[in-house]
């Protein structure tokens, strides 16, 4: 059979990630389809064995009574267990779906209910407690199904299995099962369900968001073939499984591509196992590059003068050349030979350590990304591109097209995908990824999709003339006006703000008052180095959070900002008036966080709610409690007593008068 | 359910048996002070024993007797029904008792995995030469021992440091590396002197459970003197209870919390 028969046949009749699988078997055989580092070493499962795997799963899923229909909740860090158990679940007609492995035993309670989870793999003995934890609430669940079994041999076992054993159990029944097995696998259509996520949600209780074949094949379809993602592409899969990125990512377009997906040996060892693995095709939300961005700032303070010297001079070099080299514009030859200098010297070695020497297609989303990191990253020669997107867009709504990127828009619509704008400002998009449902909730369904399938985003947006290229401002219902009248965009002047590296979290507050004032959060990597440079001692966070110095600095940014807001007409109402330094760190787990790190502003106007009192009555100093939560659910309370300072406001009355 | 005849199932399904480690009628003199005087204990397969006291009751000189490195001067020693001989600290390691120190024992400048290895020195049998050339049965036996401290930087999550140099660790990670380096030995009996010495409250539950699924995992007999009271109740199926080098109670962390003689000495009365 000729590779283009071949592909024509594959191309039309896979309407299922089993069938994809089939495929991949039948053209990569024996490439890896995973890897994973464990005791280690890089083990791998070619397609072949994942298949096999994968089929052994499934015939113990049958053993067990699994119904087609059936959710079956997922819960656990980047492991090939995870994503051959989501394919191995499709394969019996039941739905996989992603849980946050991190979220606490209420939080994968609500979610398990919601959708009423029959079945849950999990990864070791602490996802089991949780999911025993709630188990009474939770009438559905029938059997939960295990990785690691440390800890839980002495646990009753009439409920509960281990994966492999389980799998094993599958291959002991397939004489009787495979029957069965294959007819629910054929069974499997273009429109039935691939998966079903939940989203973080900034505002009230998670949806499932219900996405099916179609959306999933047909949006990894379009977007491999977008960057000519290939086979031979190596991803590292580290982003939470339960977001919708991971999903297409690793499941999605590596099925679609036939690429390897690889998992790290743990959360710690991040950065080694990306170097060893340098992928070709890589996702970050800004704050990793950020983080890895401040790693490297850091250690080139401890370099030698020699080291220090060349590496600024070759930096400056880059940011003036490099993002022009990589869009292919003409650059002077003396430039040309300079940057190959450097190269050799700064960006070859540098781009090593960080692990992204194979870099070919990066992409970053989420939040907005500063402009000095991007042209950093894009200055070393790594192709990182924007895009915008959503769970309920199968992720791509927006992404910048080679030679066409730009740190401040989110790029041109994706292939297959109509964007419009609303009066109000607000972005809607149509396409073939747009979600199905969200499950059990067909008022939401409703108000987000209309019935010729436009979808709201909840972002405020224009697209740029010229370019077709995409700005988005700030959530839509964020979008607010002050006390005066002024146009108020709390999250443009928040990422303004997070630019700054002393700065890790922002939250704006101005929405029908007269002024706008900001609760900030020092970044403890960024101002702990700056403090042990300057011989500052301090003892706690809440200490150097507190400290006069850091205050000073803060405070320095903050009129930066208001400076650069002024000289906005628009935006110029936002400029803040007071601060203060929060004592603790925003945080997931108190609530204040979404699992993604959004900041949720209702909490936190309410937690916080004496402190932005002060703010507003004049005040230079306030005493507070707050409540925090432990890793492992307990509560506990922190005491402060907070300075508020007041930050020069740059002049916009000459403007005002002018207009 | 007689906790102290031994071969019985604790509440939690584990499997305690037979007496692995008796002692009988110790006392231990340096010049012409007593540290241990006329103690009496016994050990039972699969169960974790603590020895408890304040300041100065003679804990870690019992340690030291069982691992073979302090010689009472009164008294025996038996080990698996067998009255053992004054011993090399070496040779009690070959007979399957590895331990862990109150005041970290590491090579400092060495890589975590490298300590680790030491560890595995007790099962390495090919002689110098052949390990010098690394070739044929010095090389699979490197590599055997290798995966099996591999499992032990899996076990106790330590994946991320495995690499990277013990003197430049913090105080939490050394004490689980010396862990590390004791499970290494594959020991029938472990040791533990103080686990949780200078611990803040997280690292002391980590270990706590590190603790527990070693005896749990490997079936590892585990004796451990602790300070904090609240980590030995929790872990511990009998305490063996000293001060001012006499045994002063002995029984199940129940009984021992009861025991007036205990309260008197250690738990209740302030000694201010």
């Amino acid at each position: 059979m000729s590779e283009t028969k071949s592909r024509s046949v594959r191309d039309k009749d896979v309407h299922s990630l089993p069938a994809l699988l089939a495929r991949n078997v039948a053209q990569f055989g024996d490439k890896a389809a995973y890897r994973e580092k464990q005791f280690g070493i890089w083990q791998s499962w070619t397609w072949r064995e994942a298949a096999e795997d994968i089929e052994a799963l499934a015939l113990g899923l049958l053993i067990k009574g699994i119904n087609p229909g059936d959710h079956v909740a997922i819960i656990g860090q980047n492991r090939p267990h995870f994503y051959m158990t989501m394919v191995a679940v499709q394969s019996v007609g039941a739905v996989p779906v992603p849980v946050y492995q991190d979220a606490v035993a209420e939080e994968i309670a609500y979610v398990l209910d919601h959708c009423g989870a029959r079945f849950a793999v999990v990864e070791d003995q602490e996802q089991v407690d949780k999911v025993i934890e709630v188990k009474d609430r939770l009438p559905a669940i029938d059997h939960i199904i295990y990785v690691a079994p440390r800890g839980l041999r002495k646990y009753d076992h009439s409920a509960l299995s281990q994966f492999d054993v389980l799998q094993e159990e599958g291959r002991a029944a397939r004489a009787e099962l495979q029957s069965e097995l294959d007819a629910r696998r054929d069974a499997l259509g273009y429109d039935d369900t691939c998966v079903m996520l939940y989203t973080s949600g900034t505002t009230g209780r998670p949806k499932g968001v219900v996405l099916s074949n179609r959306n999933i094949i047909e949006t990894s379809k379009a977007s491999a073939e977008f960057d000519h993602l290939k086979s031979d592409e190596d991803i590292l899969a580290y982003l939470p499984m339960a977001w919708v990125g991971d999903f297409i990512f690793s499941v999605g377009q590596a099925y679609w591509a036939g690429f390897c997906v690889n998992c790290p040996e743990s959360t710690d060892t991040l950065s080694t196992d990306l170097r060893e693995i340098g992928p070709t095709y890589y996702f970050a939300p800004p704050r990793v590059f950020e983080g890895q961005l401040t790693q490297v700032m850091i250690r080139m303070e401890d370099a030698g003068r020699l080291k220090q010297w060349l590496f600024r001079k070759f930096m400056d070099h880059a940011r003036s050349v490099g993002p022009a080299m990589l869009d292919g514009a003409d650059v002077g030859t003396w430039d040309r030979l300079k940057y190959k200098l450097g190269e050799l010297f700064v960006y070859g070695p540098l781009k090593n350590t960080l692990g992204f020497s194979k870099v070919r297609v990066g992409y970053t989303a989420g939040e907005a990304i500063g402009p000095e990191i991007f042209d950093f990253y894009r200055g070393l020669g790594i192709n990182l591109k924007q895009l915008y997107g959503q769970t309920e867009a199968s992720v791509f709504i927006t992404q910048q097209p080679d030679n066409e990127v730009r740190s401040d828009t989110v790029g041109i619509p994706s292939p297959g995908v109509e964007v419009k704008i609303a009066d109000s400002g607000e972005v809607y998009y149509r396409s073939p990824g747009v979600f199905v449902e969200y499950y059990k909730n067909a008022e939401s369904t409703a108000s987000t999709k209309d019935a010729e399938g436009w979808v709201a985003t909840g972002d405020a947006g224009f697209i740029e003339e010229g370019t077709g290229h995409l700005k988005i401002i700030d959530r839509a219902k964020d979008v607010g006006k002050t006390a005066s009248g002024a146009l108020f965009a709390p999250k443009y002047v928040e990422n303004k703000l997070k630019f700054f590296p002393n700065i890790l979290e922002a939250v704006v507050f101005g929405a029908d008052r007269e002024m706008c004032t900001a609760f900030i959060n020092i970044d403890l990597t960024a101002v702990g180095n700056w403090a042990e440079r300057n011989n500052i001692a301090y003892a706690s966070y809440q200490e150097l959070a507190g400290h006069p110095d850091v205050l000073a600095t803060i405070q320095s940014h903050i009129e930066e900002v208001n400076t650069s807001l002024a000289s906005d007409a628009m935006l110029s109402g936002c400029q803040i008036h007071r601060f203060l330094v929060l004592h603790k760190e925003l945080d997931a787990d108190d609530g204040e966080l979404t699992r993604t790190r959004k900041v949720r502003r209702a909490p936190i106007e309410e937690k916080y709610a004496d402190l932005i009192a002060a703010l507003y009555d004049g005040s230079d100093s306030v005493s507070t409690e707050t409540e925090v939560t432990y890793e492992d659910g307990r509560k506990g309370s922190i005491k402060a007593t907070l300075k508020i300072c007041d930050a020069k406001v740059a002049d916009v009355k000459m403007m005002e008068a002018a207009e | 359910m007689n906790a102290m005849a031994g071969n019985y199932t604790t509440e939690d399904g584990r499997k305690i048996g037979g007496v692995m480690m008796e002692m009988r009628n110790i006392t231990l003199r340096f010049g012409g002070v007593e540290a241990i005087k006329d103690i009496s204990f016994d050990i039972l397969e699969g169960e974790i024993r603590a020895i408890i006291g304040p300041n100065g009751a003679g804990k870690s000189s019992m340690l030291n007797v069982i691992s073979g490195f302090y010689h009472p001067q009164e008294g025996e020693v038996w080990f698996h029904g067998a009255k053992r001989p004054s011993m090399k600290p070496y040779q009690v390691a070959q007979q399957g008792i590895a331990r862990t120190f109150q005041n970290i024992a590491l090579f400092d400048g060495m890589s975590v995995l490298d300590n680790i290895m030491t560890g595995r020195l007790t099962h390495m049998k090919t002689g110098l030469l052949s390990q010098a050339l690394w070739r044929g049965a010095a090389e699979r036996e490197e590599v055997a021992n290798r995966e099996f401290v591999e499992k032990i930087i899996d076990f106790l999550e330590i994946q991320h440091i495995r690499k990277t140099p013990v003197g430049r660790l913090p105080y939490g990670l050394k004490k689980r590396v010396e862990l590390a380096r004791a499970l290494a030995a594959e020991p029938k009996l472990l040791l533990l002197d103080e686990p949780m010495a200078g611990m803040n409250v997280e690292e002391k539950e980590d270990m706590s459970r590190y603790i527990l699924d070693t005896n749990d995992e490997f079936g590892t007999t585990i004796a451990l003197i602790e300070h904090d009271m609240g980590v030995v109740m929790d872990l511990s199926d009998r305490v063996v209870v000293m001060d001012y080098g006499r045994k002063i109670g002995d029984g199940t962390p129940d009984d021992v919390r009861n025991n007036q003689d205990v309260i008197d000495a250690y738990l209740g009365v302030s000694h201010d």
